[in-house]
């Protein structure tokens, strides 16, 4: 009967027209791709850049966007906490800057400095990285294994608006996991960020 | 003098008050705002999801107020739920909706622990704004997208409920 009930509601997902294709980018269990792009510190940087890591905190976010502004500090204590780790952290920029002139690569330069980001904050130049892996917003979090292996996709805690209230560090939790060779859960979070900036069609 | 003293301190306490009327619902969970906002009837909710610091959600709104103009008599409802910080609910939203002489109903949506209620929105919401959610009886239709003018929010909408 369970059996039955199971197939049925499967097929009532499959038929049903109001379900959206999920989006296109890496799930957890895909491999993500590598990338090739200028940090502000002028040169390239690449996963394979770090052949000893043990992991890959690749962060997608910006210098305009206050969600992503209210994670600066805390983005900046995980790299000096997994850093020494092994767990290499990556922020990459999405945005355009002909859109959002305040993500552009030269205030880019200003805010790693003002921030003191000790990792690199690269310019997805063309936006063709946050496609490939399916970022749709700043900050979006993706925790990648040594071997490239997406393991966790989402947010880095669950209150952005003040760190001191956290309840559950689902980017922290996932990191333990992955260190002790198991399956972070959750594996995906949601969280209200800012669409990326693109030029209207 | 005491009087007249006393008389002061009214004129002033009313006059704050009346300063302070513009009170918009809070909801601190998505079920209390859902049962609050939505009722099954033949009634389309046009839900924006939006805040003050969102600026393409800034942008689309002068096309929601538009919309909500143009339709409100015909059984169109639009709700603009505010995800705005809780410290800036006084110094941001409550001034903005009053510049900008903001027409539609706007609630604000205070429960922060986001991963709990997106999902209840949408599967596929990944929790960028704007996005945009229409709502009629069991009927349901989200979108995380922006509308560049009042023709293609129409579309949207019309492409879920139709013009009566």
């Amino acid at each position: 009967m369970n059996v039955l009930f199971q197939i049925l509601f499967t097929i009532s997902i499959l038929t049903n027209g109001d379900i959206k294709v999920p989006n296109s980018g890496f799930q957890p269990g895909d491999k993500a791709s590598d990338f090739d792009l200028k940090s502000v510190d002028g040169k390239n940087y690449s996963l394979a850049s770090f052949k000893d890591a043990k992991g890959f905190i690749v962060v997608f976010t910006c210098n305009s966007c206050p969600f992503a502004v209210m994670y600066e500090d805390r983005i900046v204590e995980l790299s000096k906490k997994y850093g020494k780790k092994g767990y290499q952290v990556i922020a990459i920029n999405p945005n355009d800057p002909e859109v959002k002139p305040d993500d552009s690569y030269e205030k880019m330069k200003v805010r790693a400095k003002d921030k003191g980001f000790d990792f690199p904050y690269l310019f997805d130049d063309g936006q063709k990285v946050y496609p490939a892996y399916g970022a749709t917003k700043t900050p979006h979090v993706f925790l990648l294994d040594k071997n490239h292996i997406v393991k966790y996709i989402g947010a880095i805690d669950d209150n952005a608006e003040d760190a001191s209230q956290v309840e559950e560090k689902y980017l922290e939790n996932a990191i333990a996991a992955l260190d002790k060779g198991k399956e972070p859960v959750p594996a995906v979070t949601k969280a209200i960020g800012c669409s990326i900036k693109v030029k209207s069609k | 003098m005491k009087v007249f003293t006393a008389i002061i301190s009214l004129v002033f306490i009313l006059s704050a008050s009346k300063a302070q009327t513009q009170v918009l619902p809070e909801y601190d969970t998505y079920d209390s705002l859902s049962a609050a906002v939505f009722r099954n009837n033949d009634t389309t909710y046009v839900i924006n999801f939006w805040a003050t610091w969102c600026a393409p959600c800034v942008k689309e709104l002068p096309y929601f107020e538009a919309f909500n103009k143009k339709y409100k008599e015909q059984k169109f409802k639009v709700v603009l739920v505010s995800l705005d910080f809780k410290r800036q609910i006084k110094s941001h939203l409550l001034p903005f909706i009053t510049k900008n002489k903001i027409a539609s109903e706007v609630v604000i949506m205070n429960d922060k622990k986001y991963d709990t209620w997106l999902p209840k929105v949408d599967a596929s919401w990944s929790g960028s704004i704007p996005a945009t959610y229409l709502v009629q009886g069991d009927k349901k239709l989200f979108a995380e997208r922006e509308f560049a003018n009042l023709e293609e929010l129409e579309d949207f909408i019309f492409s879920f409920s139709k013009y009566k």
